[in-house]
């Protein structure tokens, strides 16, 4: 795609950059806090967005290809790194509003995640398999890490998350594997593996405390688990059998993993091939309940207190929104912000959700106590919404 | 997009060959590009899903391709597509990834 590199990429389209907007004088300083990023996923361009006046400060252009797009923010808020389906990683300055830096590290990628300590930015690719680890400075390669498994294949990696200690867990579509990579002693890292994790599995995410990592799996109905605080952790399964005795409906779009709902001590996942939400116990690693859904779940989204799961769908009934209250435990909201929702993302105390309606080429924001729309922002395509807030978040 | 939710509500619930599929077709190209996209990548060039580019598929006739989108692959995420989109969809867009998929 578009490999343009180093600044020739940024374009302002008749928008001032952040720092020229935020006052009169041009010198006027500003926090990063607020600030947040819009994937225009067809135009391998970014918004990036303020949450305070509901605003669009800049678009950042020559992306590449974000049809797959995810990213991170460095420690301190002010860079976010950009992953492409084209295995281009992007590193932008919100503040300057432009790109300060920009590599093809492999040929298809899906997402990356940020060590503990800012240093070490690590790719999950598709093509070649395998993660990268970059340095999140100045993007050089340090380490490139192949996935392949005890089945003598490479693998696709998928559901890639930091873990504290410069440490990575992930999972490898290809060969029902589980690894983690640690690099806290140096850039060879220390790999654990674990095999036979149940077939085909497509995410993989960690509770906010770092010791649930749960992968969801294609092959077969269930989640695999592991329970990192163990001295001697085991890949188990959970939600075992749950498509048992009926039929697993053809799923248009997988299910993400990504900001799930995760509330006090339990977890409410997007199931696979039911129009139903999974609610797991994490004392006991138990299913506890599941909620009939107005579709197949794609992203099943906690508002930051655990209260509410905010839930989007897959093709074709993608144009609805559903709330689940987890104290109530079932939905209390249902409503169609319109053509090809993608995605949802809360402001960091979750008085506000940003909802990205592709079709209508347009970003709604909700205020969520009284579930009434308050603003809308046009953009491109829009897909994923991330705010730098995420810098700060233990879990994905 | 208004174009093809109208276009699958018709295929869902009227008799899907009478859909004219010259009538669907800026539809079925946005279709192709974004949902298949989530799978196949935008650009086609492969994701979970397999590469559709030409090179790609050049060992399959576009009838192979054209049931492959109807009936999925059992066992892998490749779902089946009959019942949102016709026969004449899918022969569509079968040739049209055997040639080079249209922006
Ligand atoms: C939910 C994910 C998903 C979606 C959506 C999806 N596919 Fe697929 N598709 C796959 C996967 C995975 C494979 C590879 C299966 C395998 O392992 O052989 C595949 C394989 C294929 C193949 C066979 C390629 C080959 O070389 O054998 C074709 C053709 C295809 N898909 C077309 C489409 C079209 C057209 C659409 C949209 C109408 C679509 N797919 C949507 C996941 C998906």
């Amino acid at each position: 795609m578009n490999r343009r590199s180093v600044l020739a990429g940024a374009a302002l389209i008749g928008l001032a950059p952040p720092a020229a907007q935020a006052g009169q004088c041009a010198q006027t300083q500003r926090g990063s806090g607020d600030l947040g990023i819009v994937i225009e996923r067809a135009s391998g361009s970014i918004l990036i967005v303020e949450t305070t006046g509901r605003s669009v400060l800049a678009r950042v252009e020559g992306l590449g290809d974000l049809s797959h797009a995810a990213a991170v923010f460095s420690p301190c808020e002010r860079y976010a790194y950009v992953f492409g389906r084209d295995g281009g990683l992007t590193k932008v300055d919100l503040l300057d509003a432009r790109i300060v830096n920009r590599v093809i590290q492999a040929g298809n990628s899906i997402g990356g995640a940020l060590s503990d300590d800012g240093r070490l930015i690590v790719a999950s690719n598709y093509t070649p398999g395998g993660i990268r680890v970059l340095d999140a400075g100045n993007l050089t390669q340090l380490a490139n890490i192949p996935a392949i498994g005890a089945n003598g294949r490479e693998s696709k990696v998928v559901g890639l998350v930091d873990l504290p200690g410069r440490r990575f867990v992930y999972s490898l579509y290809d060969c029902d594997e589980i690894w983690i990579a640690d690099f806290s002693r140096s850039m060879t890292p220390e790999l654990t593996k674990f095999t036979n994790i149940g077939r085909s599995p497509y995410d993989g995410n960690v509770t906010g405390d770092a010791r649930h990592y749960l992968a969801g799996l294609f092959g077969e109905d269930g989640f695999a688990h592991i329970d990192l605080w163990e001295d001697h952790p085991a890949a188990t399964r959970v939600f075992e059998g749950y498509n048992s005795g009926r039929d697993r409906q053809a799923i248009y779009k997988m299910p993400h993993l990504e900001g799930w709902g995760q509330t006090g001590a339990t977890l409410v996942v997007p199931a696979a091939g039911q129009h139903e939400a999974l609610t797991l116990d994490l004392n006991t690693m138990k299913e506890v309940g599941r909620t009939q859904l107005h579709g197949q779940p794609v992203f099943c989204v906690a508002r930051p207190d655990g209260r509410e799961i905010w839930i989007n769908f897959a093709h074709p009934l993608n144009d609805t929104v559903q709330v689940l209250d987890t104290h109530l435990g079932r939905i209390v909201h249902t409503f169609a912000p319109g053509p090809a929702v993608l995605h949802l993302e809360f402001t960091p105390k979750g008085g506000e959700i940003w909802i990205s309606v592709r079709d209508a080429n347009r970003i709604d924001i909700y205020d969520v106590r009284s579930r009434t729309k308050i603003a809308d922002i046009p953009a491109r395509s829009p897909s994923g919404i991330m705010f730098s807030a995420r810098a700060h978040r233990l879990r994905s | 997009m208004s174009r093809l939710s109208k276009a699958v509500a018709t295929a869902l619930t009227i008799m899907p060959s009478t859909v004219a599929v010259a009538e669907s077709r800026p539809a079925l190209i946005s279709l192709v590009r974004q949902d298949c996209g989530s799978c196949h990548g935008m650009t086609l060039k492969g994701g979970l899903g397999a590469s559709l580019l030409p090179d790609a598929l050049a060992g399959k006739d576009a009838n192979s391709v054209s049931s492959i989108i109807l009936d999925g692959i059992p066992g892998t995420p490749m779902p089946p597509w009959r019942g949102l989109l016709t026969e004449a969809d899918a022969r569509w867009i079968a040739e049209q990834l055997k040639a080079g998929f249209p922006q």
